[in-house]
């Protein structure tokens, strides 16, 4: 680390240093994009991975938390860049080094109305193009008269703006085209069965090939960022599993973990198993469910039954225990809600007996047929390097052969002391991503054989006081959820509430990388590809 | 033996004895159009049942079993509701069209059906080019699709009309093709002459062996392809176009789609029933006298759509286990393997036939 900080300080010597959790520069706008090619093309550096995006509002100034990772040296920097010109912010663009800054970036603007130079694609992202103000700011005007309930309909624009540097350096808005007059643009979504939620694709096709899409955003856009900024630390909790429901125990464990590094509580270590167990039950349903919707978005209805039938048994496993089969609320702050059910142990001993007989059934009936071969085998083909840039960390970034699994990168809980294999291929195929989940439920299921009998006697949960407050400082902490890496950025400045809570989710990098991925192919290529990509809509839009 | 024939002569006596030859012409026409309208609704409500209860057999569930005793009203009640249904009017669209496109498909189906033989004597157009007539029917029903695509006004129903043209037209060749080899085996075109020849002999698929069973094979797969079924059903792949050609229509005009596509499955496991299965004729081991008096023993109309029933068991077991195929995959089965293969059989089975090496 202070190796890099040396390097970092002999190429810029303005860039000023805060040791921390990962050690954090703080270099003005000017430099930002010089600095910023440099962490990604430096082979000392190679910061080729950007891991979070958090626009921030510091009351006196706006500003951008980077956090970057390199997937070859593994180590970690965050960049502070900020602007103090409240009217007209403005910082230059990192979108043509990390591909993922492009959602990211625009994520901001709407958030904070920070301009990114030269990113190609300045509009809202989430909220309506004639949204009032920006909702992240400190100084927002929440009043529903500023921004009442529109009943008419948004307007949908063929055309966006980008904010060009001159050489002299001034800053020009153009217009840019998105859809010609003349292009067959068809809607997929935002109301469709094959975009597993209200996600909008505006596809433009040449018969049945697929030449460009546009991603529309925000449809259940809820403002869960914002609601936590008003609200205490217990009650921020809840939101995590509206995220991705599909991953709800992982997300709760995630921001779980942030707090508890920053209040410095010890869960005891009852708790730290059952949590891994409730993390891998949940990917397993998860999985589980992909399969079965993946399968159905191509047309083999008889494999969503055969997979909801197993993943049944680890729902009602849930429901013993936590008392709900979706939106669980089961981990808080220092451990676990409840302690597990008395049957738990025999429930989860007959699913680890039954998942082998039923992986089995599953491949003579699909990952065997012919036809499902064809969909799949060489469709929607990503490189690791179009992956990393993307940031699609989760199946999709092990099935480009991206080593990508947090709970082997920066190891959480107890998952340094299991022993379990990364799936990781190297074809990057809708076949891989498919195979490389059948996997990962068998390391799941190899998980939880090893804990299933070694449930510690103790604690569920550590002491904690009635009122939270975090210190002053910022934590950043993944974990691996269902769909890939889920971070969690808290800022506290000292309250019982939270200055800032970013949910880093994994699905908005998915649903990022499917125009990339889908053009060439067919309209039916476009449904296998976000099928294996398996995004919930929520995560996305939060 | 039990056979309606008997029963159609007696009724056409009775009504001679007492009216006009035109006037009783035009009585036995219209209570054959009343019965075949019939049996028609009939028939797609029983596959619906049908269709429900295997595919929930295949899926580990239970299928309708609330309406009516294991559920067997349900299709019943479907119907009534469909029929009480609001036609929901749309402002940009080719009304004419948009209304005409049902019926033209219901209308290519319902010309079929009147086509097959029900059983020994009962069959209700039934004349020397039979067989072509049904092929030539059947393709009415893509003009109804392609319509019903184009004057919806919307790009799903676009892009499924015109999968669906290209689908049909690909694979109305395969189908005509397996046709014709099996009438150059028959040596007629005439459906109850066809019967008559395997009522009188063996099943073609028997009597016409390695052609023949190819024959069928690929016969199953272009009817599975011509009724829009599964792994075949692009134009209305829901998880793709969510309905395909019939997203727009509601009510009785979705029914009419819906019914044809049901009915369209019975008369493809018909016509396989008749081109390779006998038809009406029933099961005969050369040899077995006993045993073929016992198998004449069954009504010929019930040896005729239990035929076809168990065809379609086959082709609705395709449906719910295999994914559907992309459009380039499925020109590609087509035109680069079926249609080859089907015109090297039917140089095969002019062979067998030309040298008589069939049984």
């Amino acid at each position: 680390m202070a190796n890099v900080q040396e390097h970092i300080a002999r190429l810029f010597p303005e860039a000023t240093f805060e040791e921390g959790e990962v050690l954090l520069v703080n270099i003005p706008d000017a430099k930002w994009h010089t600095l910023a090619k440099t962490l990604k093309e430096d082979s000392e550096l190679d910061f080729d991975y950007l891991v979070a995006l958090v626009g921030m509002d510091w009351t006196e100034t706006l500003g951008v938390m980077y956090y970057f990772s390199s997937t070859r040296l593994g180590h970690s920097i965050s960049v502070k860049v900020a602007t103090d010109n409240r009217e007209n912010p403005m910082l230059h663009s990192i979108s043509d080094l990390w591909n993922v800054a492009n959602l990211y970036e625009r994520e901001v603007y709407d958030y904070y109305g920070i301009i990114f130079i030269n990113h190609p694609d300045m509009r809202r992202l989430f909220l309506r193009n004639d949204w009032v103000g920006y909702p992240l700011r400190k100084d927002y005007d929440a009043s529903p008269e500023t921004n009442p309930v529109r009943l008419d309909h948004e307007a949908v624009d063929d055309t966006t703006f980008t904010y060009v540097e001159q050489p002299d350096g001034k800053v020009v808005k153009e217009e840019r085209t998105i859809f010609a007059p003349e292009d067959f643009v068809v809607n997929i979504g935002p109301q469709h069965p094959a975009t597993h939620g209200v996600l909008r694709f505006r596809t433009s096709v040449d018969g049945e090939t697929i030449k460009k899409i546009d991603l529309y955003l925000g449809y259940i856009h809820r403002g869960i960022e914002k609601l936590c900024e008003g609200l205490g630390y217990m009650q921020t909790l809840h939101f995590t599993d509206r995220l991705d429901y599909l991953s709800a125990q992982q997300n709760r464990h995630c921001l779980c973990l942030c707090i508890e590094k920053a209040m410095g509580i010890e869960v005891p270590r009852r708790a730290q198993v059952i949590r891994v167990m409730m993390d891998e039950l949940m990917r397993i349903s998860s999985h589980l469910l992909f399969m079965g919707t993946f399968c159905m978005d191509l047309g083999a209805t008889t494999m969503l039954f055969y997979t909801l039938r197993e993943r049944e048994r680890i729902l009602d496993i849930f429901e013993k225990t936590c008392g709900a089969r979706m939106t669980f609320n089961y981990n808080c702050i220092g451990g676990i809600m409840e302690d597990i059910d008395k049957d738990f142990v025999a429930d989860v001993k007959k699913l680890l007996e039954i998942m082998p007989k039923a992986i089995k059934e599953y491949d003579t009936i699909f990952t065997g047929n012919v036809i499902a071969r064809n969909r799949m085998e060489g469709v929607g083909v990503i490189s690791k390097e179009d992956v990393i840039s993307y940031a699609t960390t989760g199946p999709v970034g092990r099935a480009s052969g991206w080593a990508c699994d947090v709970r082997k990168t920066h190891p959480y809980g107890i998952y340094s002391e299991l022993d379990f294999d990364e799936i990781t291929l190297p074809e990057g195929d809708s076949m891989a991503r498919y195979l490389v989940r059948v996997e990962e439920i068998k390391q799941s299921c190899r998980i939880l054989e090893q804990l299933v009998d070694n449930i510690p006697e103790g604690d569920i949960c550590a002491k904690v006081p009635k009122i939270i407050k975090l210190p002053e400082g910022h934590w950043f902490q993944q974990v691996e959820a269902s769909r890939g890496a889920f971070g969690v950025y808290i800022e506290s400045h000292g309250d019982q509430k939270p200055w800032r809570v970013k949910f880093n989710s994994p699905c908005m990098n998915l649903a990022g990388i499917v125009p990339h991925a889908a053009k060439g192919g067919k309209i039916a290529d476009l449904i296998t590809i976000g099928g294996t990509f398996d995004y919930v809509v929520p995560d996305i839009d939060r | 033996m039990l056979e309606l024939s008997h029963g159609a002569e007696w009724l056409n006596q009775w009504l001679l004895s007492w009216c006009a030859p035109w006037a009783a012409v035009t009585i036995e026409c219209v209570l054959i159009g009343v019965l075949l309208l019939l049996s028609y609704s009939v028939l797609a409500l029983f596959y619906i049942y049908f269709e429900r209860k295997v595919c929930a057999a295949f899926q580990c569930r239970l299928g309708p079993n609330r309406v009516g005793p294991w559920g067997v009203l349900q299709s019943v009640a479907d119907m009534f509701k469909i029929l009480i249904k609001e036609l929901i009017s749309l402002n940009h669209i080719d009304k004419f069209l948009f209304a005409l496109a049902p019926y033209l498909v219901i209308l290519a189906s319902m010309l079929c059906f009147s086509m097959l033989p029900w059983g020994s004597g009962i069959q209700i157009i039934d004349f020397n080019i039979g067989i072509f007539f049904l092929l030539a029917v059947s393709s009415i029903g893509v003009l109804g699709i392609l319509l019903a695509g184009w004057s919806s006004n919307n790009k799903f129903t676009l892009i499924g009309a015109l999968r669906s043209g290209a689908q049909m037209v690909s694979y109305e060749l395969s189908m005509g093709l397996s046709v014709i080899t099996m009438v150059a085996f028959a040596g007629t075109m005439s459906i109850s002459e066809m019967c008559q020849l395997q009522s009188d002999g063996m099943w073609f698929i028997f009597s016409g062996h390695i052609p023949a069973i190819i024959a069928f094979v690929i016969f199953i797969i272009a009817g599975t392809a011509e009724t829009n079924r599964g792994p075949f059903d692009l134009p209305e792949a829901e998880s793709e176009l969510t309905a395909g050609y019939h997203t727009e229509y509601s009510g009785i005009h979705f029914g009419f789609f819906y019914l044809a596509e049901y009915l369209n499955l019975f008369i493809v496991s018909g016509v396989a029933a008749l081109l390779f299965f006998g038809g009406w004729a029933p099961l005969h081991i050369p040899g077995w006298d006993a045993f073929n008096g016992v198998m004449d023993w069954i009504p010929s109309t019930i040896w005729f759509i239990g035929k076809a029933i168990v065809l379609s068991f086959i082709i609705i077991w395709f449906k719910w286990t295999f994914p559907r195929l992309r459009i380039d995959q499925l020109l590609t089965l087509e035109w680069k393997y079926l249609l080859p293969i089907n015109l090297v059989n039917l140089v095969l089975m002019v062979l067998v036939v030309c040298y008589g090496l069939h049984f």
